[in-house]
């Protein structure tokens, strides 16, 4: 997948991301491209084009200052990769008015880890200039759908870097995967299987590819959420009659029901802090998001829209806000609900928006629309001023990502 | 009684080229949401016909059709689980057929249109598989002769993306076991 559309925000902060000198030809990846891609995916940078520079200096010493000011260039990145093919990467970023560099790292790599080491540098910058960590260094959690010669379908979970580089096929199935969940270390997965021909839950480690079923049998088990200390799962289970929402322990393996209600409870999200989870209900009589607090499972609802649709809430990462889907005349929706001032607002106006699921530093929120091809993945801006579109690979169609958490 | 077959064919013809054409103008691909994955060949092929004929025969066409065993999927109003009363002889039928053979085991497979969260409809379709499941139990079934499935938005029965196609999306597929 590759990232094809992009709108900003109105003023985008320019930055010259200067080519990365190296003495090895066989540099398997161009470092400065992929910052550059970086940054300028994110909205909040105008990156310049290589074309438009005109000297391509490679360390502090070799800036000729006045000329990138006259360019009206405020920060520029210059950095070498070293000739072992990328066993280290060095780099500077300078504030082209005061001539001081702001800051500047040299970072052990290899060549296979040379794409992960630009995606490490853009979030530097991204930092240093934007007060806010980057989220590039990050990977997605999707699922392909294709149809298959002879009228099957291939359903796929794989992961991929945030900017879709490095695919990984971690299941693939004749049926159905949906709702893949990223542990909150980043090294295991939980996702709904149809392989048996009913829903199931699967936990599996990315490293070994291991996996094993957590909750299966008669009825509905689906929608598992990692608690914020990767020690129990929130799911919907069906077991006694009705779908309800479950915790269940991990280590002893044991569940524990947390809503009783005659009605549909699903989608479990835990609040950051572990304290609350937020679900879809349709127990006011139209699907709405309600918070249960686990300490004493009171419930209360989250929102309010007469007529309207809400479901599969997803907090924030600091708990400010809550994403969800929204549906009303004009189709389905992501909006943001502002949990303190209340204020809520619908950020997306595609078709079957869907599968909202927040950056770990929650500036962008990926989610699933539906295109020509099928459906699709795009990321917009927590305040709707940002938007991109992913392009699925060819033949493929791309749905229920999930955004995972900073990588160690 | 000849009259009554061909209009029926017609029928079922005109439906079919219509849907055909309907997907062919919808994108490619969602041309293919049907799901015929995992299933012999056999089972396969008498899914593909069975869909299309429960789908489109229904209604009028079955009117004084004596036997409501010769319909084995029920439908449901948007975000609904409710039976639709003009479906209870359906269930009835099947009911009685179950509880008169003990052996007979039976999936109730809960479907919905593709609109909203993959996972509520997960949830949905599972409560419109159980709604069916009550009302058979009230009937006389045995709990362990049924066993419900959901599969949301996953196979839809018309791929299509308009209330037409929506409304044979919103169901309940009654699944013997062999």
């Amino acid at each position: 997948m590759e990232v094809v559309v992009n709108t900003s925000v109105n003023k985008p902060l320019p930055i010259a991301v200067v080519p990365f000198k190296t003495s090895d030809p066989n540099v398997p990846v161009d470092v400065a491209t992929v910052i550059r891609n970086d940054l300028e995916r994110s909205g909040r940078f105008a990156p310049m084009p290589v074309q438009d520079m005109i000297s391509r200096p490679a360390d502090l010493s070799e800036i000729h200052f006045d000329d990138w000011r006259r360019l009206s260039m405020p920060h520029m990145v210059v950095g070498k990769v070293d000739a072992g093919g990328g066993d280290s990467v060095e780099f500077r970023l300078v504030d082209v008015y005061t001539t001081r560099q702001l800051t500047g790292y040299r970072l052990d790599s290899a060549p296979a880890r040379l794409r992960f080491t630009a995606h490490q540098i853009a979030d530097i910058i991204y930092e240093q200039l934007l007060g806010q960590k980057g989220a590039f260094a990050t990977r997605i959690a999707y699922v392909t759908v294709r149809k298959l010669a002879d009228g099957r379908k291939q359903y796929r979970l794989e992961i991929a870097d945030a900017d879709g580089y490095n695919p990984q096929v971690l299941l693939e199935s004749p049926q159905p995967i949906l709702s893949p969940a990223w542990s909150p270390d980043g090294g295991r997965i939980a996702y709904v299987s149809f392989e048996g021909h009913n829903s199931a839950v699967y936990v599996q480690d990315i490293a070994t590819g291991r996996r094993e079923a957590v909750a299966a049998g008669e009825g509905l088990n689906s929608a598992p959420a990692w608690s914020p200390d990767g020690t129990r799962l929130a799911m919907t289970r069906s077991a006694e009659g009705n779908p309800e929402i479950y915790v269940l322990s991990l280590a002893d393996r044991r569940f524990q029901r947390v809503t009783n209600d005659p009605s549909i409870d699903t989608e479990p999200a835990w609040s950051p802090d572990g304290s609350r989870l937020a679900f879809s209900s349709d127990r006011g009589g139209q699907p709405q998001v309600y918070e249960t607090d686990l300490a004493n499972l009171q419930v209360r609802r989250i929102t309010f829209n007469a007529g309207g649709y809400n479901v599969r809430p997803r907090y924030s990462p600091d708990g400010s806000l809550m994403a969800m889907v929204h549906r009303d005349d004009s189709g389905d929706h992501i909006a943001v609900l502002n949990l303190k001032t209340g204020q809520y607002n619908i950020v997306t106006d595609t078709r079957f928006d869907e599968s909202p699921s927040f950056a770990p530093n929650g500036s962008m929120i990926i989610y699933s629309t539906t295109g020509a091809g099928g459906t699709e993945l795009a990321a917009v801006s927590v305040d709707g001023r940002v938007r991109q579109r992913l392009a699925s690979p060819p033949g493929a169609e791309v749905r229920e990502p999930a955004w995972g958490p900073f990588r160690k | 009684m000849l009259k009554r077959a061909i209009s029926l064919m017609l029928m079922f013809l005109a439906l079919h080229v219509l849907s055909a054409c309907s997907s062919e103008s919808t994108k490619e691909g969602n041309a293919a949401v049907v799901d015929k994955t995992g299933l012999s060949d056999e089972e396969k092929n008498a899914k593909a016909h069975a869909v299309p004929a429960s789908g489109e025969l229904q209604g009028g066409a079955l009117e004084g059709a004596a036997n409501p065993l010769s319909r084995t999927v029920v439908y449901f109003d948007y975000d609904s689980s409710e039976v639709h009363a003009e479906d209870r002889p359906v269930i009835e039928a099947h009911a009685a057929k179950l509880a008169a053979n003990h052996n007979l085991i039976v999936t109730l497979e809960g479907h919905c249109d593709e609109r909203g969260s993959r996972e509520y409809n997960l949830a949905l379709g599972e409560r419109r598989a159980q709604a069916v499941k009550k009302q058979m139990m009230l009937l006389g079934v045995a709990a362990d002769q049924i066993r419900t499935v959901s599969y949301g938005e996953e196979r839809p029965a018309d791929p299509g993306h308009d209330e037409a196609a929506y409304s044979k999306n919103r169901r309940v597929e009654i699944v013997y076991a062999k």
